[in-house]
């Protein structure tokens, strides 16, 4: 029986320095991803609903300590954000356009400052 | 049982082990083992005026509760796991009775037969990845340009900088996944952790989860270890029960585990 806490046996160097054990100290973080997010899901007789956990996971990653706050904040921004979701050729798309978009505002910065030089001679000029 | 009273589940095995002698379960219950047709339920009994569905709902959003929970149920699983193949199950997944939990096992036990004939001599690792913030690129300054433009030439440089770092990044990541992949079984790569919970600074740019043999998880550390990754910092963790790889639903090999 003790044999099953004798410590870490994956083989490997680098992996006993991690410890088996050692995830007692696991962070928080990783263990709520795991024990929220991840593993078997099956109904239960009783539970709260999915859709309430998930909801929590989102306060959760964004680790805010009262809910209220989370609510104010609208919780589901994230869900949405490319880079947080790992969907990094979204993230480029939105960027492409974002650049384009820049380069247009750029360009009609400039436009209206130069004819903001200008309209004193045009008005003369009538 | 006791109408106040309900069975907690935490894992599912071989009825194979002995009985549990890990750690005690949540709310200091201890763990105990229910065998069922070759299978075998790791189960302790808790008040249901704290594990009720209304308590549920609102212990739920209570952090230092649902920490002692989590920490707890998770417990539990490693010390389960590290007696042979484990199916984790989610936080909070309380029946009335045992006969309920027997039922379970009856119907899905097929399903759990196949997850942990899966999992059997693997562990799950977790690699994340951070962007690392790359020197600051030299703006070239033009000289006749005017304050406003110079400043949006700046500002356009500092953004243009900034994507370049984080489109790095993401394919270095990419590249580690890649590179993971080919020695894991499976793997998934998870949504990144918000820096707020991940506890650093910089942007998370890959938080994957890896099913490895246990033959190769030395071949697979090595691969964080490798000196050649310079455009993230990785960070190595596990190893983990099978939790993102315990799922019963998968629609067969295919739509499990390699979301690369």
């Amino acid at each position: 029986m003790s044999a099953v806490r004798s410590g870490p046996y994956v083989p490997g160097s680098s992996m006993q320095q991690q410890g088996y054990g050692g995830r007692e100290s696991a962070n928080l973080g990783d263990i709520l991803e795991r024990v929220l997010d991840r593993g078997v899901v099956i109904a239960g007789d009783i539970q709260v609903n999915l859709l309430d956990i998930e909801l929590l996971t989102i306060k959760l990653r964004l680790l805010i300590a009262s809910v209220d706050t989370a609510r104010e904040m609208g919780i589901d921004w994230w869900e949405h954000d490319p880079w947080l979701t790992g969907d990094a050729h979204e993230l480029a798309k939105q960027n492409r356009k974002l650049r384009r978009r820049l380069a247009a505002l750029e360009e009609i910065v400039a436009t209206r400052a130069e004819a903001a030089h200008e309209p004193e001679a045009v008005e003369r000029g009538r | 049982m006791d109408a106040e009273q309900g069975v907690y589940l935490y894992a599912v095995t071989r009825d194979e082990g002995g009985e549990p002698d890990g750690p005690a379960g949540v709310a200091g219950a201890p763990v105990r083992r229910l065998a069922h047709r070759g299978l075998a339920a790791f189960i302790s009994t808790v008040s249901l005026q704290e594990f009720g569905e209304e308590s549920l709902r609102r212990s739920m959003e209570d952090l230092a509760w649902l920490e002692e929970i989590a920490r707890a149920h998770h417990r539990v699983v490693e010390a389960v796991a590290r007696r042979g193949p484990t199916a984790p199950v989610r936080l909070v997944t309380v029946y009335t009775g045992e006969a309920q939990v027997r039922e379970l096992l009856d119907e899905r036990h097929a399903q759990f037969d196949e997850v942990l004939r899966r999992v059997s001599g693997r562990w799950e690792w977790g690699v994340k990845a951070y962007a690392v913030a790359g020197p600051a690129e030299p703006v070239a300054e033009t000289q006749d340009a005017a304050p406003g433009a110079a400043y949006l030439n700046r500002r356009r440089a500092a953004l243009r900088g900034r994507e370049d770092g984080w489109r790095r990044a993401a394919e270095h990541a990419q590249a580690v996944h890649e590179a993971l992949m080919d020695i894991a079984v499976a793997g998934t790569r998870h949504r990144a952790q918000d820096p707020q919970l991940s506890g650093r600074r910089e942007q998370m740019v890959l938080n994957g989860a890896y099913l490895v043999d246990e033959a190769r998880a030395a071949e697979f550390a090595r691969v964080v270890e490798d000196p050649a990754e310079r455009g993230v910092t990785l960070e190595l963790v596990g190893p983990w029960a099978p939790y993102s790889f315990a799922a019963l639903d998968h629609d067969g090999e295919t739509a499990y585990g390699d979301a690369s």
